[in-house]
């Protein structure tokens, strides 16, 4: 079964570069950041002044009012960028597809400013009730669910929870489920929203979080900066694509996934070495295939040396020959809708022959001496990419995405 | 360096790695007392509260013995 080429035929995003694909992929070809200062009303009182809040997003716009009260803003990233892939794939909902349609989202953080509203009611409120729709809104599988039940999908539905790497391991899953025939198409990917008091103070207390801005691979980042959104992909069978006629943006080739077994916050090189090397396996790729890695790249001390070690473990001399890009830099790190926005961000880079730019990059830094793509994108005609999420916890999920041949 | 300050750090550090208090002094370094990065934080974490003071990331992160958190602590009480 590992020869049924699995074909992505439909992309959605919600991001601090753009709602919608088309501002989202003129964002990044321009290497142009969605890192500001933050709107939100406590931002004064954290640590740090900037992130990559959502940008051309009004829930008015896509929710009616009652319906807004059910969904916490981040399965209504969710649904938003399911909906647009849905209508990118321009795949026919018939009842019978849709007994078959799996849907898989990732979301490490789920509703967790529903949660926080509900504790500011019991604990600083004094209230003796909190709202009825708290665990509705809370439940991480929340969007998995709305989405189903926006476009009547029956089939196999959940959520997956890896921290960063949630919606990659969501994307790995549905790669499954339609390799095995589970399912004859799936709409799969991440969605997160970050912005909440309580929340933002979790982060500022692990001192990960850059004053500034990120800066993968530069001698002086600082740090990450958080963002929110969703990515979602329309994937189904290649021969189910061309048979209907529809446009093919690139084949999911394979997934790769690992542990660290190291430690629950600091990242480990072999462990991440493992689930690219996986990757490559499953996809049936030599890594001297490889054009593009769209890396982790938080632009953390940590991760960015240790991911730069990893890319060399597995791909040894060839490594020097990838164009290694971290478009956190201009999308935030979205922790569990990562991995959806960087899928859409590779898949995108293959369809158009160009790797977007690791942005606001100042100087190298010896221990991250990979083509990290400084600033400006490049054109370069991309045969397979890769896109890397190695999460807290040490676990890994890697994709291997290539060109329609 | 005030000991009143330097015994409470002592005490912090003690009641968050579960380690007796009698074998640290100021010139314990983080590694030697198996003190991670995450541990650090943890550590800083206590000491803010335990001081009331707000420690900078930059500083959080460039502490490497017990001095160090003394001094600091020291300086923004001094500061403030």
């Amino acid at each position: 079964m590992r020869e049924r080429a699995i074909a992505v035929t439909g992309l959605g995003v919600v991001s601090a570069i753009g709602t919608g694909v088309p501002d989202f992929w003129d964002s990044l070809r321009n290497g142009r950041s969605g890192i500001r200062p933050l709107r939100f009303a406590r931002a004064k009182d954290l640590r740090f002044p900037n992130g990559a809040e959502a940008d051309g997003y009004d829930a008015a716009v896509h929710f009616e009012p009652k319906r807004l009260s059910f969904i916490d803003p981040f399965a209504q990233y969710g649904i938003v960028a399911a909906r647009e892939a849905v209508r990118d794939s321009g795949l026919e909902l018939t009842s019978d597809l849709k007994d078959r349609l799996a849907i898989i989202t990732g979301s490490s953080a789920g509703g967790q400013a529903a949660m926080d509203d509900g504790f500011v009611d019991l604990y600083a409120k004094g209230s003796p009730r909190v709202n009825p729709l708290m665990i509705p809104r809370v439940m991480s599988n929340s969007a998995a669910s709305h989405i189903a039940m926006e476009f009547g999908i029956r089939g196999p539905a959940f959520s997956v929870s890896t921290a960063c790497s949630s919606a990659n391991h969501a994307i790995g899953q549905a790669l499954m489920l339609l390799r095995s025939g589970a399912c004859e198409a799936a709409i799969t990917g991440g969605c997160e929203a970050v912005f909440s008091f309580g929340f933002l103070k979790a982060w500022e207390a692990m001192r990960v979080v850059a004053p500034d801005t990120c800066r993968p691979f530069s001698k002086d980042r600082a740090g990450l900066i958080l963002g929110e959104g969703a990515g979602m992909l329309v994937l189904e069978p290649l021969e189910r694509a061309q048979a209907r006629g529809a446009r093919v943006y690139a084949i999911l080739r394979g997934s790769g996934m690992s542990a660290d077994a190291h430690h629950i916050t600091q990242p480990s090189p072999d462990g991440a070495a493992l689930a690219i090397r996986n990757a490559l396996a499953d996809a049936s790729l030599d890594p001297a295939q490889v054009g593009y890695v769209n890396a982790h790249g938080t632009g953390t001390p940590a991760n960015d040396p240790t991911e730069t070690a990893a890319i060399r473990k597995a791909f040894g001399v060839h490594a020097d020959k990838l164009l290694v890009s971290s478009t956190k830099s201009m999308h935030g790190h979205a922790l569990g809708a990562a991995g959806g926005i960087e899928a859409v961000a590779t898949v995108l880079a293959i369809h158009n022959s160009f790797v977007p730019p690791t942005a606001n990059f100042t100087q190298p830094d010896p221990a991250c001496d990979l083509d990290v793509v400084p600033n400006t994108g490049r054109a370069s005609e991309i045969e397979a990419a890769l896109s890397n999420s190695f999460a807290f916890g040490g676990l890994n999920a890697v994709l291997a995405f290539s060109r329609l041949p | 360096m005030s000991e009143d300050v330097l015994s409470r750090v002592i005490a912090v550090i003690a009641e968050a790695q579960k380690i007796p208090a009698e074998g640290i002094t100021a010139d314990s370094t983080f590694e030697e007392l198996k003190i991670d990065s995450l541990d650090g934080i943890n550590i800083v974490f206590a000491v803010e509260n335990e001081f009331n003071v707000n420690i900078p990331d930059d500083a959080a992160r460039s502490i490497r013995t017990v001095r160090d958190v003394a001094e600091g602590v020291e300086k923004l009480l001094a500061g403030a």
